[in-house]
């Protein structure tokens, strides 16, 4: 026997997968399955937008649509079309992928499935710093509302870790006291809403709920450019998260700085929460079921951030195709009504899982 | 039944506690609850939209004419104090019974989603059948919260042993966030339904008149009964099951008439005010410092300081905002939360 090593030439990763490099710079290796995966979320996404398109109180056929999109056909199906319908569907997709990402964020660096913004308070802080600003203030520029979004959702995530904080923080912990913070605000919320003098109430209920149903390109634009922020920012540090669910020793022998990542997730984190919750109002439990859901798809061992980002697309996407659906049946019903009794059903089958495995 | 109070008192002075808190101190302690209640009643007669002196208020309780504070009194604040007392006596003593049945410290009823049930089918009731009044709708009341209390604790306990607290926090916080959106779902058919449910979830004592609550008070008072039956059982099932069973306590029926009874109250209470979160937590904490660990004491002192509590969240809730009112159920969560919070703080999260 010879006693030299063999380097074999392939590395053996446990999954199949493609890489792509160039001469410098960039080295990417990407699973196949997770590529598969994520085209086939993102053609559902894209698709049941182009199928929400048609749905209203104005009826049209998917030709009709397409032919809208591409600026032929009836000039009033263009302005349904593209005026109305389209902003609402594009915030579905976008809104969608940037609640997956901050789920994503957040349950890496908890290295908790619960610990979403959702189920910690963060979107309620939002929230409350939203609802203040608009009634209190009288401010109703998107910028306005989008920045006392992130500062309030941004202080209710230091206080939920300060709270949390003893001698390190603890996952369940910072669960818990995330719960008992946005039970607090969120009955100030409550509060605030019915005092609201807004004429309508049937339409404070909407806006409480989360609903897509008021955006337009004036409200849609400036979360496209925040989005884009996000994206880019989530693009560079996502390998830092990876490596930070190793623990921040370990991250910092890979080369992390993990007391300069941190924050910066955590700001990235809260502000995807921050734009979505300004335009819309809070839609829940997307964050917590979108990166759950694309890891067991994907068979990824944690959670990842693209694959979350496009599983949220589709499943916001879905979720407001149901609320059209539901509006032609029964009622005009928010968005967020759909993703909290889907996504809370979907956290108690969680947890039943998880207190049988623990056995 | 004497077995299980040599076991409480063991388990008090493992504790290591210096002065175990004897009957003199315990009887004492109840005087000081009576008087906290006469005080807190007359501040919830005094105070409001237009406040009216302690001598005023005890002419027309004694003697009702047809005065304008006398209108006042007995129209508005007597009613509402009448339902405050019900509902924390309904919600407290309910939380500190839940806390018993599971062994777990985070337990209440509006927490654990038990309030939350009892809401959606109250708007179930109201909604699709049509029902009216609240001896309509209470029968839905009682449903829905025993489906929720069944339901979060098969939830928390799927696991083999005794469930974790958190999971049935966590479970109990899911279940309440889709039953409140079904229950919105469900509001949003009309306008009038819609403005009528407006602020049912926060909790109100304003909603119910003196004839409600007098339809209640006989489940609330079964509930009570109930509590009193089997508070010395929850003494032996606070040791654990097996040690409860060896010590001559029937584990399953103390639960089942415990889950009964928090059925009724948090039922009851619901359907009075629409749901009083964190009251059911925090009474329980707070008398335990006094009481110790008797769960018969913890339940009295329970009944005869969440009222005070849910009174004095409604007496704040009118005097910070006036002439406007904040509801009680607001300042409950905002007084009961941070209860939550330092409770998880502790390094040990089980004080039972």
């Amino acid at each position: 026997m010879k006693s030299t090593i063999q380097i074999p030439r392939q590395i053996d990763f446990g999954y199949r997968n493609r890489t792509i490099r160039t001469q410098r710079a960039v080295a990417l290796r990407f699973s196949a399955r997770s590529i598969a995966i994520n085209s086939i979320l993102a053609v559902v996404a894209v698709t049941v937008a182009v199928m929400s398109l048609g749905i209203g109180d104005y009826p049209l056929t998917t030709a009709q649509v397409v032919q809208s999109l591409f600026g032929q056909g009836d000039d009033f199906h263009r302005l349904i079309v593209t005026e109305w319908r389209l902003p609402i569907a594009i915030a579905a997709i976008l809104f969608g992928a940037l609640l997956g990402i901050g789920g994503a964020i957040f349950q890496s660096l908890t290295r908790n499935p619960l610990g979403s913004p959702d189920v910690i308070g963060f979107d309620a802080g939002s929230y409350t710093a939203v609802v203040l600003t608009i009634l209190v203030v009288g401010a109703n520029q998107y910028w306005y509302i989008a920045a006392a979004a992130l500062v309030g959702g941004l202080l209710t995530a230091i206080v939920v870790y300060l709270l949390s904080y003893r001698g390190g923080v603890q996952g369940f912990r910072l669960i818990i006291v995330g719960i008992g913070v946005s039970a607090m605000l969120g009955s100030i919320n409550a509060y605030l809403i019915t005092r609201a003098e807004i004429t309508d109430a049937m339409s404070v209920g909407f806006w409480a709920a989360g609903s897509l149903s008021r955006v337009g390109w004036h409200s849609l634009v400036p979360v496209i450019i925040g989005g884009l922020i996000v994206f880019i920012g989530v693009t560079m540090l996502a390998p830092a998260l990876r490596q930070l669910e190793l623990g921040d020793d370990a991250a910092l022998a890979q080369g992390v700085n993990a007391s300069v990542a941190r924050p910066l997730l955590l700001i990235l984190g809260v502000a995807t929460t921050a734009l979505v919750t300004a335009a819309a109002g809070p839609i829940g439990f997307v964050a917590l079921s979108a990166p759950q859901l694309a890891r067991r798809l994907t068979r990824t061992p944690g959670v990842t951030v693209a694959a979350s980002a496009f599983m949220g697309a589709a499943l916001l996407s879905l979720a407001q195709l149901l609320s059209l659906v539901i509006a032609q049946v029964y009622r005009p019903v928010p968005v967020g009504l759909i993703t909290v009794s889907l996504g809370g059903l979907y956290l108690i089958w969680l947890l039943i899982r998880e207190t049988r495995r623990s056995i | 039944m004497t077995v299980s109070l040599v076991g409480a008192r063991e388990a008090c002075s493992a504790l290591g506690e210096g002065h175990l808190p004897t009957s003199n101190r315990r009887i004492s302690g109840v005087i000081v609850l009576l008087a906290l209640l006469v005080v807190v009643l007359a501040a919830s007669l005094s105070f409001g939209a237009n406040p009216l002196p302690i001598s005023e208020i005890w002419r027309v309780v004694l003697s009702p004419d047809s005065s304008e504070a006398s209108s006042i009194v007995w129209t508005l604040r007597v009613p509402r104090t009448v339902v405050g007392i019900a509902a924390g006596v309904a919600f407290g003593v309910s939380g500190a019974l839940i806390q018993a049945i599971t062994r777990n410290p985070l337990a209440d009823p509006g927490i654990l989603g038990v309030n939350a049930g009892a809401g959606f089918a109250i708007v179930v009731g109201v909604t699709l059948f049509g029902v009216g009044g609240i001896t309509g709708y209470i029968w839905f009341s009682f449903i829905g919260a025993i489906l929720a209390t069944v339901l979060v604790y098969l939830i928390g306990s799927a696991g083999r042993g005794a469930s974790s607290p958190v999971t049935l926090v966590l479970a109990g916080i899911a279940l309440a966030a889709v039953l409140s959106a079904f229950s919105t779902f469900l509001t949003l058919m009309d306008q009038e339904t819609f403005r009528s449910f407006r602020a049912w979830g926060l909790g109100s004592l304003s909603r119910a008149s003196l004839d409600d609550t007098a339809s209640v008070a006989p489940f609330l008072a079964v509930g009570i009964l109930l509590a009193a039956l089997i508070s010395s059982s929850l003494n032996a099932v606070a040791l654990g099951d097996d040690q409860a069973t060896a010590l001559g306590a029937s584990v399953t029926r103390t639960r089942i008439l415990g889950i009964i009874a928090v059925t009724l109250l948090a039922g009851g209470g619901t359907a009075l005010t629409g749901g009083i979160t964190f009251v059911g937590l925090m009474v329980p904490h707070i008398v335990r410092w006094f009481t110790g660990p008797d769960q018969r004491w913890i339940i009295a002192y329970t009944a005869l300081a969440a009222p005070s509590i849910v009174l004095i969240a409604d007496v704040l809730g009118r005097v910070i905002t006036r002439p406007g009112e904040i509801e009680a159920g607001v300042l409950t969560a905002l007084i009961g939360a941070p209860v939550l919070i330092a409770l998880v703080r502790r390094r040990k999260a089980s004080g039972l």
